[in-house]
């Protein structure tokens, strides 16, 4: 389907890729990632680090807020939802962002249905911690995946979890046999088609991101050697000692991930990184929301 | 035929897989080492401008790849790409390679529910689907520069000497037009190298 909307949506995406997503707060913060260099950010009153310290119901941003950061950069804006919150998606919609984000980040406001993202004309990214979630959420009418990781921790084993469990799946699903196609698509609780997309192409039919745990230049490159298209940063640049430093060398990054010389230089004197949470330190895990 | 292709960040990838189907050699360019590469065409891929416009200088690919266009070598720009050639940004004060007499309009249509997809003539290449992605156009143009395309009356695809840029992006649709087209810019360039050293 040539020219569709849903099409369209996921060319975005593809444009997005090679690049760094920042979670910012307010214009300014905005506009240090847009010269750090992102290729777009995402718009929320408060970054992950403080909505799992603060604790309590978090929401969709003020949408005056949104649109004080989209005036303020010209790279896509894109802001999250709450999980099955088609009326905050709505709202998301009417004062035109350019990606919606259902996450898991947000308090879920519907425990057993996700958005049905088929009737936006605005595209969607979701979180997913293994194949079969990614593809529910592609079936749903996600255009763009990420890791869901567990954001705002600053700690990036989640992430590294999630993006081998997809990409085993997708490895294994590969070389199967067509006539075994079928019962994966039951475990994976998806339609055929997508199981043979996979199967075929050996990738996932939309782009494909690193979020949740991503905080320093070595992060990220470990994410984009193990096959992310980009990344994500929340927490990490933010509640970092020196925001614009540390964003810029992140950046630098994901464009040369391969290079360890280049990722030394851009590992030095990066100032504080975020004071990160262990994995068995943690109250909530965010990546158990909407499966 | 080898073509150096942008890989700081956006689509790409796609513009390979393009180009490879074409028969074409491609290769990325990332950083310095990789200019040591002889290419016989460049392409400016879409993606984000501010990204790559940042990232060429301070990896310190701007100078030589300025220097390269300025002498001659065939570019192909395509959205950020095209951005990254214009001489004038209408609504933005930055400025990158500047090296095509254009004035662009950054992010023309709005946000992504502004982007769009259509059939439309291309001059030289035929009725080609086009597919905008929060895509700039072209103002106005200045000197030789020819008009290509245009789409609802605005400046979608311009060429000058051996600089194509064009708003909407051809490397994420099935017709391989615009990419034979510059891949035909780039063998005419190097047939005249050859005639000109005296091998061909």
């Amino acid at each position: 389907m040539a020219g569709s909307r849903y099409e369209l949506n996921k060319e975005l995406a593809q444009m997005l890729k090679g690049g760094v997503i920042m979670d910012v707060t307010t214009p300014e913060q905005a506009k240090i990632a847009e010269e750090a260099g992102a290729c777009a950010v995402m718009a929320l009153e408060r970054i992950p680090a403080d909505i799992r310290a603060a604790g309590g119901v978090s929401r969709m941003s003020d949408p005056k807020m949104i649109k004080g950061i989209q005036e303020a950069v010209s790279i896509p804006v894109m802001a999250k939802c709450r999980i099955g919150h088609f009326a905050e998606a709505q709202i998301l919609e009417a004062i035109e962002i350019d990606y919606i984000d259902e996450s898991e980040v947000l308090s879920p406001a519907d425990d057993v249905y996700h958005i049905d993202k088929t009737k936006f004309k605005v595209p969607f990214v979701c979180g997913a911690k293994d194949l079969g979630e990614a593809l529910r959420r592609i079936e749903e009418g996600a255009s763009m995946i990420r890791t869901k990781g567990e954001p705002g921790t600053g700690d990036v084993v989640q992430a590294v979890r999630h993006m081998r469990k997809m990409n085993q799946e997708i490895a294994r699903i590969t070389s199967m046999r067509e006539d075994e196609l079928f019962n994966t698509a039951k475990e994976l609780q998806v339609s055929y088609n997508l199981v043979k997309y996979v199967h075929e192409n050996g990738k996932l039919p939309v782009v494909n991101f690193a979020a949740g745990g991503v905080a320093t230049p070595a992060d990220a490159a470990l994410m984009m050697q193990l096959g992310a298209e980009g990344v994500f940063v929340g927490s990490g640049i933010f509640k970092s000692g020196d925001p614009k430093k540390r964003a810029a060398a992140i950046v630098k990054a994901v464009t040369n991930y391969q290079d360890a010389r280049m990722l030394a230089e851009l590992s030095e004197d990066l100032g504080e990184a975020m004071v990160g949470i262990n994995e068995q330190e943690i109250e909530l895990l965010m990546a158990e929301r909407g499966k | 035929m080898v073509i150096g292709v942008l890989a700081l960040q956006g689509a790409f990838i796609e513009h390979e897989k393009v180009l490879k189907s074409l028969g074409a050699e491609c290769f990325e360019i990332r950083q310095k080492k990789d200019l040591e590469r002889h290419m016989d065409g460049l392409v400016l891929p879409g993606g984000e401008s501010t990204v790559m416009g940042k990232l060429m200088v301070e990896l310190d690919l701007f100078e030589n790849l300025k220097e390269q266009i300025l002498n001659g070598l065939p570019v192909f720009g395509t959205c950020a790409g095209l951005i990254l050639l214009a001489q004038n940004l209408s609504n933005d004060t930055k400025k990158y390679f500047g090296t095509l007499p254009v004035t662009v309009k950054r992010n023309a249509y709005g946000r992504q529910l502004g982007s769009f997809s259509k059939e439309e003539e291309m001059k030289y290449v035929g009725k080609i689907p086009m597919t905008f992605i929060r895509a700039p156009y072209i103002e106005s143009v200045r000197g030789d520069v020819e008009v290509l395309a245009k789409v609802d009356g605005n400046i979608v695809a311009v060429r000058y000497g051996n600089q194509l840029g064009i708003s909407f992006h051809p490397e994420v649709t099935q017709n391989s037009a615009v990419h034979a087209y510059f891949l035909k810019m780039c063998r005419q360039k190097q047939n005249a190298l050859k005639t000109l050293s005296g091998i061909g």
